[in-house]
């Protein structure tokens, strides 16, 4: 069988926080395409790996080889409170990509529409429901096209309804050959959507599937 | 905490200190009130007991007092409220150089007057042959002391002559920036003239006498038989030559005091002589309206100034402020330490103390002209305010927004710009405006360092009609013009952002 193709590859990573050992020695690969679940309690250090991973956290030793830019949508989405929806889009491709505006608004609200909140574009974030912000937070993080896509928490701010919709979501996304790694404590949502799942447990993560 | 024991013993002190107040209060005394900040010859701390006044007012308080069997008891009293203070009943007797003018008659009871000034002219010794007179300084800067009767000769001059006068709080600074060339001629009366050039060499008094007025004790209106009291003891001393004794002491003896003194004994009347024709006259009923619309341009004119100067500190204490703040939250640590330093320099001491160093203080090495010094003594203290403000609001930012942004690749400039900045700007409106507000109305210190602003002219004004009625209800109502349309527009700019 030829070697698996990786696009992200954490090897022996260790994170400390005010010295205390966060998340030791993980060690895993995603490849292309694929959607990977961290599956594990509060506060087991799902959330440290993938701040590490996107280079919000310093990692101790280890390392970390991942394409740039990576897309990240946090638990709580974080979207830009001063500007609407479109606008918390739009705003990297323009000043970080430094693509052309019009084309930068257009993709924005393409993906908008793509993922069904097409209507709320000019909506303030204090306007939008848990589900909308996730899904225009999940439109800012792949308007500057990452190869892989990190998601904290996507399903706690979802109904049964919503989350079934997000999984056909990410699916969908996969299929476009982008690899998504979710952190999750919620093992029916990982069973719906991932392919593959690691259990992380007192900062150090095991494969069981 | 403080032990049981610790404060029984403050409580024991504090009953020894009432009671011995109590029973000071118990021995006959006559309170008088002067503003010992005039200093020598008038009313001055006692350089070896500075807890004592000594001049030739406390020597005349004195007389009084023994004359009507008390013992004198000073009270220091500003000089520009002394006739307030009067009225008041704050003490039983004015004297610290009090000029007699037409609005104290109407308003105070007001003693024969006891010496004779002139008002004279000091230039630069090397302008005398340039300056020798009022009419000789069109466009140049004329010093003297507020809400007196050379501050109306002044005003006069202004109309006449085109001087631009220019008014202190003390009697000392004029000369000492007459002499860095802050102003090109002083007014005053020929007692703090002699002084000035005493201390301050350069300096030379005109021969020519600008005017005449005299020096009375004031008291409130309803102690009209004190006050005569105090006439006969005046006019006996006047007789027994106690009260020549009294100058020459002090070397301010002249030949115009027996002049007086005749002229004084010759006619027994409360008003012997006529009071100073200069200064405006005394106001009540319509005069006080007309007053009023006498000086509604001139307190407009104070009004831009106020206004001018206000904007442009706020100007200089948000860019400033926003620098701080900056600092302090993105700065290396010896920067935060030093801006903190500042911040907590500035704070923790008057803004009145900081201008006056800056104006004065400074003036050996950096003469700032009044206005620049009052914009940046205001701006940089405001700055202070303002950057805690905006740390305070930048801080606030939720840093999981700041997250995001740097993992969609924002650089930390651009960060702050296009989401933190403006979300911290949202926070601090409100309190900026706030701080603006009170920026207006602090603006009114600067007057200490020669800048005439609304509360300034409000308060010539004032002491000019002698009431505080009109010219305080007036000048309520321009603050409030200027400030009631601030508050609006901050709250009409925050609903337009909580909706948009």
């Amino acid at each position: 069988m030829a070697a698996r193709m990786t696009v992200l590859d954490v090897r022996a990573m260790e994170v400390r926080r005010g010295g205390r050992i966060i998340v030791a020695d993980a060690t895993f690969t995603a490849a292309p395409g694929e959607i990977v679940a961290l599956m594990g309690a509060s506060g087991a250090g799902k959330t440290t790996i993938l701040r590490a991973i996107a280079g919000l956290d310093p990692i101790e030793s280890g390392t970390v080889s991942i394409p740039r830019p990576v897309g990240m949508v946090f638990q709580f989405h974080h979207l830009f409170a001063n500007m609407s929806a479109y606008r918390n889009v739009w705003l990297a491709p323009v000043h970080v990509l430094k693509r052309p505006r019009a084309e930068s608004e257009l993709r924005a609200q393409q993906l908008l529409v793509a993922l069904g909140v097409g209507d709320r574009a000019s909506a303030m974030p204090h306007e939008l429901s848990g589900g909308e912000a996730q899904r225009v937070a999940i439109a800012r993080a792949l308007a500057i096209d990452p190869r892989i896509l990190l998601m904290d928490e996507p399903t706690a701010s979802l109904d049964a309804a919503r989350r079934g919709d997000l999984a056909a979501t990410l699916r969908q996304l996969a299929t476009e050959g982008r690899t998504i790694i979710i952190a999750t404590h919620d093992a029916e949502f990982a069973h719906a959507c991932a392919h593959r799942e690691l259990i992380v447990q007192g900062g150090r993560v095991h494969v069981v599937s | 905490m403080m032990s049981t024991r610790a404060s029984a013993f403050l409580l024991l002190v504090c009953l020894v200190l009432v009671s011995a107040a109590l029973r000071s209060q118990s021995v006959p005394e006559l309170r008088w009130g002067g503003d010992a900040e005039g200093g020598a010859p008038y009313v001055e701390a006692d350089a070896s007991d500075p807890s004592r006044v000594v001049g030739f007012d406390v020597e005349v308080a004195q007389l009084l007092a023994t004359g009507i069997g008390r013992t004198a008891r000073f009270v220091q009293v500003g000089f520009t409220s002394i006739d307030a203070a009067a009225s008041r009943g704050d003490f039983e007797v004015g004297l610290s150089g009090i000029e007699d003018t037409p609005a104290r008659r109407a308003r105070l009871a007001i003693t024969v007057p006891y010496y004779e000034f002139r008002e004279v002219l000091t230039v630069r010794s090397s302008d005398k042959d340039r300056y020798r007179s009022l009419a000789d300084l069109r466009g140049h800067r004329v010093a003297t002391l507020g809400a007196t009767l050379a501050y109306d000769l002044l005003v006069d001059s202004e109309a006449r002559d085109g001087i631009i006068p220019v008014t202190y709080e003390d009697d000392v600074h004029p000369y000492s920036d007459l002499v860095l060339g802050r102003v090109d001629a002083v007014v005053l009366d020929a007692i703090l003239a002699q002084r000035g050039v005493r201390r301050n060499s350069g300096l030379t008094n005109q021969p020519a006498v600008l005017a005449v007025g005299h020096y009375v004790g004031i008291l409130s209106p309803e102690q009209t038989a004190l006050r005569d009291r105090m006439n006969t003891i005046l006019r006996d001393a006047m007789r027994d030559g106690r009260l020549e004794r009294i100058f020459r002491r002090w070397d301010v003896w002249n030949e115009d005091q027996p002049r007086l003194y005749a002229r004084v004994l010759a006619d027994n009347s409360p008003h012997p002589v006529p009071a100073s024709t200069l200064v405006s006259s005394t106001a009540s009923g319509p005069q006080t309206w007309e007053a009023a619309r006498r000086y509604l341009p001139a307190l407009l004119r104070a009004a831009v100034i106020t206004v001018v100067l206000s904007c442009l500190s706020m100007a200089l204490a948000v860019i400033t402020g926003a620098l701080i703040a900056s600092g302090r939250v993105y700065g290396a640590a010896p920067l935060r330490v030093a801006l903190t330093g500042y911040v907590e320099v500035i704070r923790g001491t008057p803004l009145l103390l900081q201008l006056f160093v800056l104006y004065f203080g400074l003036a050996a090495i950096v003469q700032l002209p009044a206005f620049l010094a009052a914009l940046l003594g205001l701006g940089l203290n405001y700055a202070a305010y303002e950057s805690e403000i905006y740390r305070g609001a930048l801080e606030a930012v939720p840093s999981g927004q700041l997250d995001a942004a740097r993992t969609l690749g924002f650089s930390e400039r651009q960060t702050f710009l296009l989401v933190r900045a403006p979300q911290a700007f949202r926070l601090a409106l409100a309190p900026m405006t706030n701080d603006f507000v009170a920026l207006l109305k602090d603006s009114s210190l600067v007057s200490v360092i020669t800048v005439v602003e609304l509360t300034k002219e409000t308060s010539i004004f004032a002491a000019n009609i002698g009431s505080w009625v009109i010219p305080g209800m007036m000048c309520a109502a321009i603050y409030l013009a200027m400030s009631l349309p601030l508050a609006r527009l901050a709250r009409r700019i925050e609903r337009g952002w909580r909706h948009g």
